[in-house]
């Protein structure tokens, strides 16, 4: 694979297409216009578990890029579609990849396309500085497994261009065991932590008082593990056990839901819960635990653009 | 006749300056925000909006200046009962006690400090604008009958009764007054929260047809935990939501728990959805929902103290 196109420099995209140029012939595919143009001009700059700067092609149509053996759709599950668009009738002999959280990226991307497609899921972490700068955060692996029109060949050679790019990857005759325990734990651990304001504590395997958190969070997880095993899917790890052992862990870490939640951004609620919601309706399994938190989020996300009610009956 | 007020926030001022109309009622206000008591032992209480009326009940924070009382009306907010009625019970040697709170479980804990227990609840509402002042904001009715655990006479309930009713607050003397008060706790139970965890509005909520349909299950499990106690609802609090919801209601109203989650002030929803949780859990009755619910909002609480 000589050349990849990382489409949506954010965090993600940004910190594949740095390490991946040291390795290949590398653009980004943006949004903004003055995002690609800084690209361009100014390169990319990646601070904190590495430190260099990065020369990359960007521009804001596929027509103004070379053609990439390896497509890397990297923006937010909220702008899947859009991203989708953009690549529509573009490339057809590329591989492209979706790193979204929760399930059904792919079938999104197929819809505008009939490219071969990877499936994979990060653990890596990072922050946006400017446009031009990431920091690299946490070097944790990125997960990747074959999809429609590919094979698990298909997805070692996209993992080793990425361990030889300097990022952690590692790739899965089948991704889908690993994917699903981290979609219920996503959709679980976001959801309440949104709802509730608290950060992923103790308070999320607490079972001691009638209403303490852990019965919801267990009750969320339970109805996921059922959609999961009606959809044939082995679970890679049990989410109940990731989440206890995460709230071991000496600092709580904040999900990104909440983040999104306490900056009045729209959430991605309707690829992570949204998604589990309908596996769970097209496989005829009740998950009213899973509808009720996906009600309320939405509910809220709606709030922020009604503006205030008054204190007093209106009369 | 004597009554004493317990709790003189918004609910409790509105039976406290009604009652102090009466030539041949003394009504005594006990809580514990001292510059409105000061405020209604100088000025009076004030009430305005829905009606004018300005009462002059003898409040006071010291329970020990409290005279024996034939009449208690409790209207704390629910998580203040036990300590309100420890430090009141004395009061009441003779004396009969209702609450008017919000939620189920008060009458529970008033029965473990007093003999003779009066079940109530009320709809009408209001705001403390200044100390001394409420602003009454819905008139509605408040319906009394005997805690059948610990069960005040009948007339004695009826004579209370009469006198709200002739101050002015619609009263009605029941043999059973758990029909309206599970009406009102379902209605609560199965909007207020959802206020509180979205920051929407009761008739917003309303108009979300997800949303609105979370509240029908509220209601469901809720129902399904009274009629298992044998209780027959006096109204479909479904027709309570839509009716609140219109314009010339509550649509723009925030629920209580939602002003309370703003201010980050503890909420009462162990009374509201915990209650009804509780009750269901007691009765083998399943409120799935409600214990979410609840939990949530707990949670909400939990994140304060961090």
């Amino acid at each position: 694979m000589r050349r990849v196109c990382v489409a949506g420099a954010g965090v993600i995209g940004s910190l594949f297409a740095a390490h991946l140029s040291r390795v290949a012939e590398v653009s980004a595919l943006t949004r903004r216009e003055e995002h690609a143009r800084a690209l361009r001009e100014r390169g990319l700059r990646v601070t904190g578990r590495a430190d260099f700067l990065a020369r990359i092609e960007a521009a804001t149509s596929p027509r103004e890029l070379p053609e990439p053996d390896l497509v890397i759709v990297a923006c937010k599950g909220t702008d899947l579609e859009s991203a989708a668009e953009r690549l529509e009738g573009h490339w057809p002999d590329s591989i492209v990849m979706t790193v979204q959280n929760g399930i059904g990226a792919g079938d999104v991307i197929a819809r505008h396309g009939a490219w071969r497609l990877l499936t994979s899921v990060t653990f890596m972490s990072g922050t946006r500085h400017a446009d031009t700068h990431v920091e690299y955060v946490l070097d944790t692996a990125t997960w990747i497994g074959p999809a429609r029109g590919t094979t698990p060949d298909d997805a070692r050679r996209v993992a080793e261009l990425i361990v030889s790019s300097g990022l952690q990857a590692e790739a899965f005759d089948d991704l889908r065991p690993a994917q699903w325990s981290k979609l219920i734990f996503n959709a679980t651990v976001n959801t309440v932590a949104a709802l509730t304001g608290l950060p992923h504590d103790a308070h999320f395997a607490a079972l001691a008082e009638p209403s303490d958190l852990g019965f919801l969070v267990r009750g969320l997880i339970d109805e996921g593990k059922a959609v999961a095993a009606a959809a044939g899917v082995p679970l890679r790890e049990d989410p109940w056990e990731m989440n206890v052992l995460a709230t071991k862990r000496g600092s709580a870490h904040y999900p990104s839901m909440l983040e999104d939640v306490e900056a009045h951004r729209r959430t991605e609620i309707d690829s992570i819960t949204g998604a589990l919601v309908r596996e769970a309706h097209r496989l005829g399994v009740p998950v009213p635990l899973h509808e009720t938190m996906e009600r309320l989020i939405k509910a809220k996300e709606a709030s922020w653009h009604i503006g205030v009610g008054s204190t007093e009956p209106t009369k | 006749m004597k009554i004493l007020v317990v709790g003189c926030g918004a609910v409790g001022s509105l039976f406290a300056a009604n009652l102090a109309t009466l030539d041949d009622v003394e009504v005594w206000a006990y809580d514990l925000a001292q510059q409105h008591v000061d405020a209604i032992n100088r000025d009076g209480l004030r009430l305005t909006g829905a009606g004018e009326v300005t009462g002059r009940p003898h409040a006071t924070s010291d329970a020990a200046e409290l005279p024996a009382c034939d009449f208690g009306i409790v209207a704390t907010k629910a998580m203040h009962t036990g300590a309100a009625i420890a430090a009141t019970a004395h009061a009441f040697a003779n004396g009969c006690v209702a609450t008017v709170q919000n939620g189920i479980g008060n009458e529970e804990v008033l029965a473990t400090h007093v003999e003779r227990v009066i079940r109530g609840t009320t709809f009408p509402a209001g705001k403390i604008t200044a100390p001394g002042v409420v602003q009454w904001d819905v008139k509605g009715d408040t319906t009394l009958g005997p805690f059948e655990p610990k069960p005040a006479p009948a007339e004695e309930i009826e004579r209370l009764a009469d006198a709200c009713s002739r101050a002015g607050m619609p009263t009605a003397a029941v043999a059973d007054a758990r029909g309206p008060q599970w009406r009102k706790v379902i209605f609560n139970a199965a909007t207020n929260p959802l206020g509180a965890l979205t920051g929407l509005t009761h008739g917003r909520v309303c108009e979300r047809p997800d949303l609105r349909r979370l509240a029908s299950t509220l209601v469901d499990e809720g129902k399904a935990v009274a009629a298992a106690q044998g209780i027959v609802l006096d109204a479909d609090p479904e027709e309570l939501i839509d009716y609140a919801a219109r314009p010339e209601v509550a649509y723009g109203h925030k629920a209580s728990m939602l002003q309370d989650v703003e201010a980050r002030r503890q909420t009462e929803v162990d009374f509201l959805n915990g209650g009804i949780a509780g009750f269901g859990q007691r009765l083998g009755v399943p409120t799935p929902a409600h214990e979410s619910i609840w939990a949530l909002v707990k949670g909400v609480e939990a994140a304060w103290q961090q």
